[in-house]
């Protein structure tokens, strides 16, 4: 049994929250006390308000709209799920990306009787941004188009353009209702027609992550010295691996040191092994006694990433107050902390449309991209090629607030942007 | 090469959180209970830190309503493990800042932890707690941060997280806050007991049904017998086979009917009886639907 992780995009409108209620409530997953305290809540309507599942602080439900990212499981004897609900509320792009950067797959909703929509595109964007490979275009609320397969089919042509425009590979369109139940756990007897998967049919075969199949590469997170009688001089250096395998006898290199050496042993539970993988945790020791600290990066020597101190990345601004070019911040790539200027905001992304916009700051939820200088050298990747060593926070110094999220876009400055906004096309 | 299930995800993502509060802390602490969950958090913490030492001390915050069982076996892990130990008790916070010991027939302790929490918090200069809290347990908690930034108060507010990226995370603090962590967040109860049962961790007897006197309480629910309650004279007694999901303050946690006696019969129970351990077992959530999201508020766990 695996796990994925998927988010769920949509707005308050599309049914959003009634569907993963229906995943949970179809797969057995509410237990029955809290189903007891939603039909209390729900006795008033005559029934049970799936979308009460999801809705969890006191202000969300004076508001009656979800604010903030909010975590949900569900188990089939084939996964685990962890399902990231963001808001799909026109100011928080914030969350979605927060949501996005961690899953796997997106759910994107559109309402049948609207259809796709400025915001199906924004979400869209954002999560293919994000790096998000595997798609399902949820066409919601056919039972109030009367099953329809025409409307569902012009759903489906309508989103051929995003598919187009952000070269996505794998869309999959189910036509559905969350409310009565249609094609989310079990085949819709009113849709005869779509003779596809129904929702967690292809949640359950969609491949998982694959973090194996990248460039290895495992940062510092925490030197083990034990110094006791029995291990006087044990130097272990503890971390996750990041992405890809790592082998016994590797050679390496320690970035951004630059020294080289040859691993030892790998230990997982204090058992050394032959071969370990991403995500494993694990402690590496290698042959020489090198000066390696916290944030430091291990490679094999066939595959140094670029070490650089200045790099263009994408931003999204997350702070209140807005981001203007010549500010410091802290940069936390991971296990590693250091001191980055941002010299100058290149241009904004128009997350309707992907074109470039003039940009003299970022305002909260603006994606924008920037030329950013590290006091330190970066072991860094490009964010399309690892979503590990290619992301990034910038910290503010004062308050200790993550105030951005970044993706690496380029780290050599043969490859940074010269032209002015327009002239360089943005790709994902 | 070696293919990972879900319980390995889920350990590697604990370890990963762990060793981060090992590099970005100077003074953490891992709040320990006895109870499963922080059982799991020092099998956890052997995987992240062995051969070394962990890097933090163990705290418990005791009521002084915790099962004799409970401490028994917490006090012969810790000396199993060789860690730290620090015990801190609600009953003398209780004396020394003249608070009122609650009443009541279920006289439950478990608000005034809160007290004796910080106070530990204040006294070692914990900068970062770690506990087993997980996202399932309670709708508050499906919003919070696996890194949980605290003010001097320990309060929460769930409109100012900081936003968490990726498997970044952010431990930036100022003087006077701290940060909560919960490496096992992404944790349901299953997912506890499957990884109880593939790591072979031993867990206090009461996990396991046994018999015990219990008081029955007007919902129905059983409350295992102790020296606390303050019971009436026509209170039912009655003696049941029971077991416990969860090992809080005794006069709050109530014992549910069940023969389940090993671990793989508590893991065919949980898939059979679908009641959500709080619900279950914690009299306190039920005084509000919004109970949990009011206490965090207030700086409990």
């Amino acid at each position: 049994m695996d796990l994925l992780r998927f988010i769920t995009c949509g707005s308050v409108d599309d049914g959003k929250s009634t569907l993963i209620g229906r995943l949970l409530y179809d797969s057995d997953s509410v237990s029955l006390d809290i189903l007891a305290a939603l039909e209390s809540r729900g006795a008033a309507q005559g029934n049970v308000d799936l979308a009460l599942l999801t809705d969890g602080l006191k202000a969300e439900r004076e508001q009656g709209i979800t604010i903030d990212v909010a975590y949900k499981y569900f188990t089939t004897p084939r996964r685990k799920f962890i399902i990231t609900d963001a808001p799909g509320h026109v100011q928080y792009t914030r969350n979605m990306v927060t949501g996005a950067s961690n899953a796997d797959l997106a759910i994107v909703l559109v309402d049948a009787r609207h259809g796709v929509i400025e915001q199906t595109r924004r979400h869209s964007i954002i999560a293919a941004l994000l790096g998000i490979k595997h798609f399902v275009l949820a066409v919601n609320k056919m039972d109030l188009v009367g099953y329809d397969e025409n409307v569902f089919n012009k759903i489906v042509a309508d989103y051929q353009d995003i598919t187009k425009l952000l070269k996505l590979t794998d869309v999959t369109p189910i036509p559905m209702s969350a409310l009565q139940g249609d094609n989310i756990v079990r085949r819709s007897e009113h849709m005869t027609w779509y003779t596809g998967p129904n929702l967690l049919e292809h949640l359950e075969a969609v491949p998982g992550a694959e973090e194996t199949k990248a460039e290895p590469r495992f940062q510092v997170q925490y030197v083990v010295r034990p110094q006791t009688a029995e291990l006087p001089d044990y130097r272990g250096y503890a971390g996750q691996i990041q992405s890809g395998s790592y082998r016994r006898g590797d050679k390496v290199h320690v970035l951004p040191s630059g020294l080289e050496s040859t691993i030892e042993a790998i230990e997982i539970n204090q058992k050394e092994v032959e071969e370990a993988v991403a995500p494993q945790g694990v402690i590496i020791r290698l042959t020489d006694d090198v000066d390696i600290s916290r944030g430091d990066t291990i490679v094999p020597a066939h595959y140094v990433p670029h070490l650089t101190r200045e790099l263009e990345a994408t931003l999204c601004w997350m702070a209140e107050t807005p981001l203007r070019a010549g500010r410091r911040f802290l940069l936390q790539h991971h296990a590693a902390l250091v001191k980055a200027s941002l010299p100058s905001i290149l241009y904004r992304l128009d997350v309707q449309s992907l074109t470039h916009l003039g940009a003299e700051e970022a305002r909260l939820n603006d994606i924008v991209r920037v030329r950013l200088k590290t006091a330190v050298p970066l072991a860094a990747d490009i964010y399309r090629q690892n979503r590990k060593s290619g992301s990034f926070i910038l910290v503010d110094e004062q308050t200790g607030n993550t105030v951005a999220a970044g993706l690496i876009e380029a780290v050599d400055p043969d490859y940074f942007t010269v032209a002015e906004p327009g002239a360089v096309a943005f790709s994902i | 090469m070696p293919t990972l299930d879900y319980l390995d995800r889920l350990e590697a993502e604990a370890i990963h959180i762990l060793r981060e509060v090992a590099g970005q802390f100077e003074r953490p602490a891992l709040l320990f209970s006895g109870g499963k969950d922080s059982i799991v958090l020092t099998r956890l913490a052997e995987k992240a830190f062995r051969p070394g030492k962990f890097p933090f001390p163990l705290v418990h915050v005791d009521t002084g309503h915790n099962f004799p069982e409970v401490l028994a076996f917490r006090d012969a892990l810790a000396a199993q493990l060789g860690e730290k130990l620090v015990v801190r008790k609600v009953e003398d916070t209780i004396k020394q800042k003249g608070l009122q010991d609650p009443t009541g027939k279920y006289p439950s302790r478990n608000p005034l932890q809160t007290y004796t929490l910080l106070d530990v918090i204040e006294e070692f200069e914990f900068d970062a707690c770690i506990g087993g809290a997980r996202r399932d347990e309670e709708k508050a908690r499906a919003k919070e941060r696996i890194f949980s930034v605290r003010d001097d108060f320990g309060q929460w507010d769930p409109k100012r997280q900081r936003p968490e990226l990726w498997n970044i995370y952010n431990g930036k603090i100022q003087k006077g806050e701290n940060v909560r962590v919960f490496p096992i967040s992404n944790w349901t109860e299953l997912d506890v007991w499957n990884y109880i049962r593939r790591e072979n961790i031993a867990l206090p007897e009461i996990y396991f049904a046994h018999e015990r006197q219990c008081v029955v309480l007007p919902g129905g629910q059983l409350l295992g017998l102790t020296e606390h309650l303050h019971l009436d004279a026509d209170d039912e007694i009655v003696s049941r086979q029971v077991r416990f999901r969860t090992v809080g303050d005794a006069t709050c946690t109530a014992a549910v009917a069940s023969d389940a006696s090993t671990v793989e019969d508590i893991i065919a129970d949980i898939i059979q009886a679908k009641v959500s351990e709080r619900g279950a077992t914690r009299l306190d959530d039920t005084i509000s639907e919004t109970g949990m999201e009011d206490r965090k508020r207030n700086g409990y766990f």
